[in-house]
């Protein structure tokens, strides 16, 4: 099939940057998203045009590289699905298909689709782990965790980081990647200690990196291709009420 | 045994306020909307009594007047609490535009709701309505017969041949029951939304509470527009007779009032 790409260029971080239409020729419904990307990207090279930059790893599905807003929608069409996962079968012949970037703020972009995501980085360094001492590895089941906690605490823990919530965002709030690490640890037993100090640092930290507010849309649920629940959000909420009711009394 | 860990989450930055919290601001909007909220409840159902008659409606509105000082006390607090609502409000708005500001070519939107991507807009649309709907009913400026109007049987202001007087211009029908839809629209989002800021949801739960959310947006809707589609479909009616005034000497005309004479504004 043959496609109409309508694709974001911008040299660099300072350039103003602009929509440009390439044509993907001969495209195999099989082939994944990323690899029709490739193969327009050998002709452009072939062209001598720069070829399009975007963020992949694993092309599996599990690293959170892939960041592509693909028609509108960060990581494409198909739910629960990463762009890298994405297949040309979900696109008919003769479509239109407009490729930007991740938009926000505290994501800017580098070049053509590829944003800077270390804000999501200094977040985790704000609160996102516990503190253990090293040396020998405990007992597995030296600490029980109730079926309901661990399965909490593991659908939460899906999050690959990848920004798509924030992409889809209408206020580029960070809230439901936020969310789901403040509630993954806060299910866990090892997350119990540090868990008011966990939930005011990242809130914080996320803050300050210029995300926005939620207003509850749940656009970010309906995008994550892990499918985490906007109730994380929620879990974040108490988490951080209770840690100020907690400090200031 | 015990040894302290070099790192600890609990180094926040110091800007962690309540107030510049993302979180904080949205848990005041959350308190400040349920005071908003039970205030359009009671005010509903203060409203429905018009069914109820000419004498209840008014007496209704007496037993609020007779509060005194203690009217005055709840007016300022709800003033209060809607600027404090408003402020937030844009406040969280202002920064929700900067945390984007480079826009998609191509917007889409997979699941959000018109209504909850329209509070700001229906919020203030409903704030401009109520300025009028105060002037129209509480203050009476906009309309001289308002004034005029003889007390009722009991003596009571006649909220009722008001109400009436009013909605027979059925611009303000109109008008009242669009601002009521748009309330109702902010509604139906607001009460799903107000659970989650205060992280009151679950997963379990959450389909119930959207419904929830969506049945009271309708209910107050139904409730509100009762009155103007009431009193334009002729269900309510200006009192017969004149009032009497019998055992009180109204400074007021005695006269029956005429709609025509009032002369519409
Ligand atoms: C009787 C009138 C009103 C009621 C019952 C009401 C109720 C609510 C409720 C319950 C919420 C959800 C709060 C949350 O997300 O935690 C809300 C949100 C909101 N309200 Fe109101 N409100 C009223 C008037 C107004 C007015 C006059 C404005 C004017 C600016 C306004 C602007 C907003 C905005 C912008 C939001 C969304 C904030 C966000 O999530 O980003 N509201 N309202
Ligand atoms: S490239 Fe790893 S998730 Fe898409």
């Amino acid at each position: 099939m043959n496609i109409t790409l309508h694709v974001w260029r911008q040299k660099d971080a300072n350039d103003p940057g602009a929509m440009e239409v390439y044509t993907a020729k001969d495209v195999s419904a099989d082939s994944s998203f990323l690899e029709m990307l490739d193969m327009v990207n050998e002709d452009l090279a072939q062209k001598g045009i720069d070829p399009i930059h975007f963020d992949h790893d694993c092309r599996e599905g599990i690293c959170g590289m892939c960041s592509l807003v693909i028609n509108g929608v960060p990581h494409g069409p198909q739910a629960a699905t990463t762009a890298c996962q994405l297949h040309m079968r979900s696109f008919k012949d003769g479509d239109a298909i407009y490729i930007e970037p991740f938009r926000a703020r505290a994501f800017p972009v580098l070049k053509d689709t590829i944003v800077d995501r270390t804000a999501f980085d200094r977040i985790m360094q704000a609160g996102g782990f516990i503190s253990v001492n090293t040396g020998g590895a405990p007992d597995a089941n030296a600490i029980p965790i109730p079926k309901t906690a661990a399965d909490k605490a593991m659908d939460a823990a899906a999050c690959i980081g990848c920004g798509a919530c924030v992409a889809a965002c209408k206020n580029g709030s960070a809230m439901l990647f936020v969310g789901a690490k403040v509630t993954q640890f806060a299910n866990l037993p090892q997350g119990q200690s540090e868990k008011a100090a966990r939930a005011k640092a990242m809130v914080a930290q996320m803050d300050l990196e210029g995300f926005g507010n939620c207003s509850n849309y749940s656009e970010c649920e309906a995008v994550c291709p892990k499918e985490i629940k906007v109730e994380v959000i929620a879990r974040m909420n108490r988490e951080f009420l209770g840690a100020t009711v907690k400090s200031s009394s | 045994m015990s040894s302290t860990p070099t790192t600890s989450p609990a180094q926040s930055p110091s800007s962690a306020t309540f107030i510049s919290a993302s979180i904080g601001k949205k848990v005041l909007m959350a308190f400040s909307g349920i005071v908003a909220l039970s205030f359009v409840v009671g005010h509903m159902l203060g409203n429905l009594q018009i069914f109820l008659g000419q004498e209840r409606l008014n007496a209704y509105g007496e037993s609020l007047q007779s509060l005194g000082a203690g009217l005055w006390v709840i007016r300022i607090s709800l003033l209060l609490f809607f600027a404090l609502h408003i402020w937030m409000g844009v406040k969280l708005k202002a920064e929700n535009l900067k945390a984007r500001p480079v826009r998609y070519k191509f917007n889409e939107t997979v699941k959000a709701s018109i209504s909850s991507r329209t509070m700001i807009w229906s919020g203030t649309t409903i704030l401009a309505f109520f300025v009028y709907h105060i002037l129209h009913f509480t203050a009476r400026t906009t309309d001289p017969r308002f004034l005029q109007l003889p007390l009722d049987m009991a003596g009571n202001y006649d909220i009722y041949s008001m109400i009436i007087l009013g909605f027979e211009n059925p611009v303000n029908a109109a008008v009242y029951i669009i601002a009521v839809g748009l309330l109702c629209t902010h509604i139906s989002h607001g009460i799903y939304s107000m659970f989650q800021s205060l992280g009151l949801t679950s997963p379990s739960c959450n389909k119930t509470l959207h419904r929830f959310a969506h049945a009271v947006a309708l209910i107050l809707f139904l409730g509100f527009s009762a009155v103007p589609v009431g009193v334009i479909t002729g269900a309510l009616k200006l009192p017969k007779n004149p009032p009497s005034n019998n055992h009180l000497q109204s400074a007021q005309s005695l006269e029956p009032i005429s709609i025509e004479s009032g002369g519409e504004s």
